[in-house]
This record gives structure tokens, sequence and C-alpha cells, in this order.
């Protein structure tokens, strides 16, 4: 088991005719993941590598029976494509494009929670990877080995970090998931959590927020309220002025809103322990495992 | 991209929401004739992004031109909170009777747009929101329905504005929401909206913000963008097309992906030390990308030492060690450079440095070490 993604994972690549889509879809199947067809409107019919094209998502969907699609294309044209693999009911979108306007995210984000069938990780995310079984997106599998740990965060390199200092520790993860940095993205801390805590696999989560918004504040609450599975919460943050957009567009402290201290309080309020870095957090992963047994 | 008000004005007047008649003035003697031509009282505002310029006297009443004059020239230059003043607004003075408050903005948490109008003008709507309550209609907007005409009646009726200003302001409530629609604002501000002795209802100030990522859709908004950015060192930071944030500490910090950068702020600081901005390379940055962004962190005098700390997933390691090795070959480094590389090719990366043993460079092998290093090793 794992969330999201497993062996049965079949991928459609939006915009696998790109340079972007190309390079990562071309190391997913490297790292051995279904990657089953590519979209490209006006390219149907070609090959990339040995992999398909197809005109439309629908299309794509039917002929390779993919149930997983993942968007590369520019930010422009990326909302439509989002709806258009909801439309072929492909039961995941993993949406890895950077800089799609907001209103945009939010009408889109509004159409899918309307139809409920699709499921949509990101924008501007590196995507998941449950290591041994799937990767899709950018996360370099390398850096990953399966084992008991679900890892959630906003930020792509800093979940890299968090994974490389608990893969040299010896300490494997079930499934990694970058839910993105906008200020609307598809699947939240808590939809991770929700499926990390009926997840068999994942004996414990490690969570990585960071300022802005109030999703990690959120998270507190549901940990509280609603897990078994332990959990260690790691913020970034802590030393960003208010006012200034910190590279994501969701990364923003507002008046005192959005705090990293305000988020550690939430977290440890609700028994979850907070690393003021990623080696400390690596270090609580391994004594809170240790004390599971 | 946050708007002076002068600017956020200027796309009031395109969607039609009322505004007192004014004119843009960066001189005092500019400000004086705008004052001839409006007649009658003006007022001049300082036009600065920073709250408070009223206490600060960045806001004077004038009458006629040499007053105009006077007050422009004490208002430019002024220094308000770290912001100077380089133009003044100089506007027709309105007759006020009342105060009210309109906004419109993108509420991240509940993914819908949020409107608010209060009868309580001209003051801190948090303070309005939590000492008075019932002076503060608040409604959401379903992004794919749009403004209907029941929720713009919820808040001209509930907020309790004057029954004179609800026609007026039921109109600048529907055109605010056209201007935040069309022109992909996330933020839409009208503090105070006021109701004139003549029975107006206008838009005394505007605080307006536009999304970044739309702006492929309004190529006319990118004249407003070079106004917006001042500092010449977040100015060049944009012309390489780098993630750039000016600190105020004296450690440079280059990293790739943003969390990391802000989680290495954060190092920096447990290791006793300050950073001097935020730069992300993004992902997949090459030699030239850290090459460039060496140069815009290097031109700032009061630097101490630099800390580049990489992950590499996309990004390659010894791509990034080249653009260090060419940076250091061209500019003048006076200070030490700490290079923290892990992830894809990073062997290769530090093989490429400890070739090139240039004696500014420090290698540290994690990102705690890196951060301990440059605090150390400043000059």
């Amino acid at each position: 088991m794992a969330i999201f993604i497993d062996n049965s994972t079949k991928v459609v690549v939006q915009g696998l005719t790109g340079q972007q889509g190309s390079f990562h879809s071309l190391r997913n199947r490297d790292y051995g993941t279904a990657i089953v067809a590519g979209v490209t409107p006006g390219k149907g019919g070609q090959k990339i590598e040995g992999i398909p094209i197809f005109d439309t998502v629908s299309e794509a969907a039917v002929e390779t029976g993919a149930n997983v699609a993942v968007s590369y294309v520019p930010a422009r044209f990326a909302p439509d494509g989002i709806l258009e693999a909801a439309d072929a009911a492909v039961g995941l979108v993993v949406c890895i494009t950077e800089g799609i306007p907001a209103n945009d995210m939010a009408r889109v984000y509004k159409h899918l929670k309307r139809s409920d069938s699709t499921s949509l990780i990101g924008p501007n995310c590196p995507g998941l990877i449950s290591p041994g079984k799937s990767n899709v997106g950018i996360i370099p599998g390398e850096i990953c080995i399966p084992g008991p740990v679900g890892l959630v965060s906003r930020s792509g390199t800093l979940t890299y970090q968090v994974m490389h200092e608990l893969t040299t520790m010896g300490i494997g993860q079930s499934t990694c998931v970058g839910i993105g940095g906008d200020p609307i993205v598809g699947t939240s801390f808590i939809d991770c959590l929700e499926r990390f805590e009926q997840d068999p696999e994942t004996k414990l989560v490690a969570l990585i927020g960071e300022i802005g918004g109030d999703e990690e504040e959120k998270a507190a609450d549901f940990i509280n309220a609603n897990m078994e599975t332990p959990v260690v919460a790691y913020i970034a943050g802590f030393t960003a002025p208010p006012g200034k957009r910190m590279g994501h567009a969701g990364a923003i402290v507002s008046g005192s809103k959005g705090t990293a201290q305000a988020k550690a309080e939430a977290f440890e309020a609700a028994g979850v322990r907070v690393g003021k870095n990623s080696t400390e957090v690596a270090e609580l992963v391994k004594d809170a495992l240790a004390s599971i047994g | 991209m946050d708007l002076f008000e002068y600017q956020g004005k200027e796309l009031f007047a395109r969607w039609a929401i009322p505004i007192p008649e004014g004119k843009l003035a960066t001189t005092p003697d500019e400000a004086a004739s705008a004052a001839t031509t409006l007649g009658g009282k003006v007022v001049v505002k300082a036009q600065v992004q920073v709250g408070g310029r009223g206490k600060a006297g960045g806001i004077k009443l004038a009458d006629g031109s040499d007053e105009t004059r006077q007050a422009a020239e004490s208002i430019l230059g002024m220094d308000i909170k770290g912001h100077i003043v380089e133009r003044v607004l100089i506007e027709k003075a309105s007759d006020i009777e009342d105060e009210y408050y309109a906004s419109i903005l993108l509420d991240r948490a509940a993914k819908k747009y949020l409107l608010m109008v209060s009868s309580k003008g001209g003051m801190d709507i948090e303070e309005v929101a939590a000492n008075e309550p019932d002076a503060l209609a608040k409604i959401h907007i379903d992004p794919l329905l749009g403004l209907q005409s029941f929720q713009v009646n919820q808040l001209v009726f509930g907020s309790g504005i004057d029954a004179k200003a609800r026609s007026g302001a039921a109109e600048i409530i529907r055109r605010m929401f056209a201007l935040f629609i069309e022109a992909d604002a996330t933020l839409v501000e009208i503090n105070p909206m006021i109701l004139t002795g003549q029975g107006e209802v206008l838009a005394l100030d505007s605080k307006v913000s536009l999304d970044d990522s739309a702006l492929f859709r309004h190529p006319d908004f990118e004249e407003l963008r070079e106004v917006v950015a001042t500092d010449p060192q977040e100015r060049m930071a944009k012309e390489r097309d780098l993630n750039f944030i000016k600190l105020d500490g004296d450690i440079g910090i280059i990293g790739n992906g943003a969390g990391l950068v802000m989680a290495t702020l954060d190092v920096v600081d447990q290791a006793g030390g300050r950073a001097a901005n935020f730069l992300d390379v993004g992902g997949g940055a090459g030699a030239d990308d850290l090459s460039n962004a060496l140069e815009v962190v290097l031109s700032d005098t009061k630097l101490g030492s630099v800390l580049v700390n990489i992950f590499g997933g996309i990004t390659r390691c010894d791509l990034v060690a080249e653009g260090i090795v060419d940076a250091v070959g061209r500019l003048d480094v006076r200070v030490p450079i700490v290079v923290r590389l892990d992830g894809t090719n990073a062997e290769e990366g530090r093989r490429i440095l400890s070739v090139a043993s240039h004696p500014q460079i420090v290698p540290a092998e994690t990102m705690s070490e890196a951060a301990g290093k440059a605090v150390e090793v400043k000059v």
C-alpha cells in the first residue's frame, strides 16, 4: 500500500512532447512507472521513445487505461488541461506547472470539488513518489527508499532535503507528496493526512509546512481530532519578514497571520513535535519510529 | 505586484469607479501647476506603499498653487517608514459627509472571493471586525457564479451605510468586482469610500494588488511594474529573471527552491547570523543562473559572506559549481562563499570546486555546517 499512486498507476502525460515533460516522464519511466501515453493536440499518432501520443486526454485514457494524468503544459494552458483530464474521468491529476493565475485556479478548484470524481495535486508542485512503486513528477527517485514514513510538503527541494536525511539514516518512505506552494492547491495537508491514516504501510507522517495561509493550523486541528498515526512537523520561514512573498505565491506573512511561530505553536498544542531544521526533523522521526517499535 | 494609490486609481477610472479629479506630480512646480488646473482646495498625497502616511505628515491640505508647492516641497523626498516619497498625487479636496470601507480579495482558506463593506471607513478593518462586527458585512463569492445582485444588497444593507449612499456604493461594488476579475487582481481595497455633501459616492483611496502570474493576459500592465520595482538590487535580479528579496542582514543567500531557501534563512538565524537576502535560482538552474545570482548578491557592499545551498533534483550540482567558478573568475569577490552541494551530480560539483581551489570558496558538507561556516568566516 501507499497513497495516491502505486504499482497499478498508469500515467498519461500532458505536455510529453515538451522539454520538461519528456525529461521527467522518461526519468519516471526509468524508475519503473508505467508511462502509458502522452497528449499533445496535433501530434496524435507520433511516439516519444515508444510512448504513444494522442490528441486528447479522453482518447488517451480510453486507449491506454491511464488512471493518472501529469501536466507540464505552460501556465496559460494548464487550467484547461486540468479540466480536460477531469472531463476524461482520470481519477488523479498531478499539475507540476508553476505560475497559474489565482483566479483560474479558483474556478478550476470549485469545478473539481463540485464534480468530486477527480483529485488534483498541485499546481506548482514537484509531484509525488511511492518509493519502489511509482514516481509521478520531478522528485529524484534515487534519494528515496521504501519504508514506513509518509511525507507531505508544500515545498519541493526542502522535501528532497528531508527525504535525503531520512534515507541517509536508513529510514524509508511510504509515499512523499508535494502538494504545491500556490494559494489554491487541489490537495490539502488534511487530504493527505486522511489517506496516510488509512494506509497500513504508513507508521508515521512527517509534515513540512511553510509560512502563509492557515493550512498548517487546520492540519494541527485535524491531527488532534482524527489521527492515531503519529505526526512530526517542520515549518520553514521563521525568519521571513511580513509582507514579502518568499518565492512561492502562497508563502507570505500577512500582518500577524501565517507566521511560522503561530503554526509551530498550533502543532505543539496538538501534540505534534516540531523540528527547527531538517536534521532535527529527521531525528524526531527516528525517535518516534523507535518508540513505536 | 502592489500598485501605488495613483496607479490603482488609473485602473478605477478605467473601470468607471468614481474618484476625485487628480494629477500626479514629481516636482513642486508640477504640483503647483496641477493645483492651478484643478482649482480650489486640493489634497497633496505622498505616493508610498506603506500604511500610516497621514500620521507621518505625508498628506496635506492646500489652497492655491503656492500652498500646494510648499506642501509638495515638504512631502517629496520624505522618508516614510523607509519609503522615500518620489511622487505626490494632487487631488481636488472632497466634501466628506461620511466614510466607509469596501474591499475584495481571494480568501485562500475558503477558496472563494471575499467581499467586505463597512460603514466605518478610514480605519484599520481588522480592528473594525474585532470591535464593531455589526458595522462590517462580509460575503463570499463563488468563483464560478460571480457576484449576484442579492449579494450586493446584503453588503449595502448589512453594513449599515447611510441610505443616501446605497445606490452609489452598490454601483462601486459591482465595478470593483468587475475590475478584480478582469484585471486579475488579488486585492482591491477602497478605504475610505466616501459619501460627499453632494450625495456622490467616491473612492478616496485605492489599494490594488495584481496577480503577477496573470500578467501575460495584460501586456499593458507592464508599465505599472516598471515604476514599482525601485530597489536597484531587486531590479538587477529581475532583469536576470531571479527570484530575489532584499533583507537586512549581511550573509548573502542563494539556494534552489523557495522552501529550501526559506529553511536556509532559518538555519543561518539559528547559527547566529542574519540573511542579507532571499534568492531562489529556481528549478533546473544552470551555470549562467548561478553566476548571475552571485553577481546580484555580491553587489551588496555590506556583505560579510555568501552561502550557496543547493539540493540538486533537476538542478545539476556540476553546473552549479561551474557557475560559481565562472562568477569568482569574472567578479571581484571580497567575501568568502560557503558552498554546500547535495543531490544530483554533487560529487562532480564538489570536484570542480576543489580543482578551481579559489581562496574565497569554502566547501561545506551539510546544510547546518554550511550555515555555521557562513557566520564564522564573515569578513
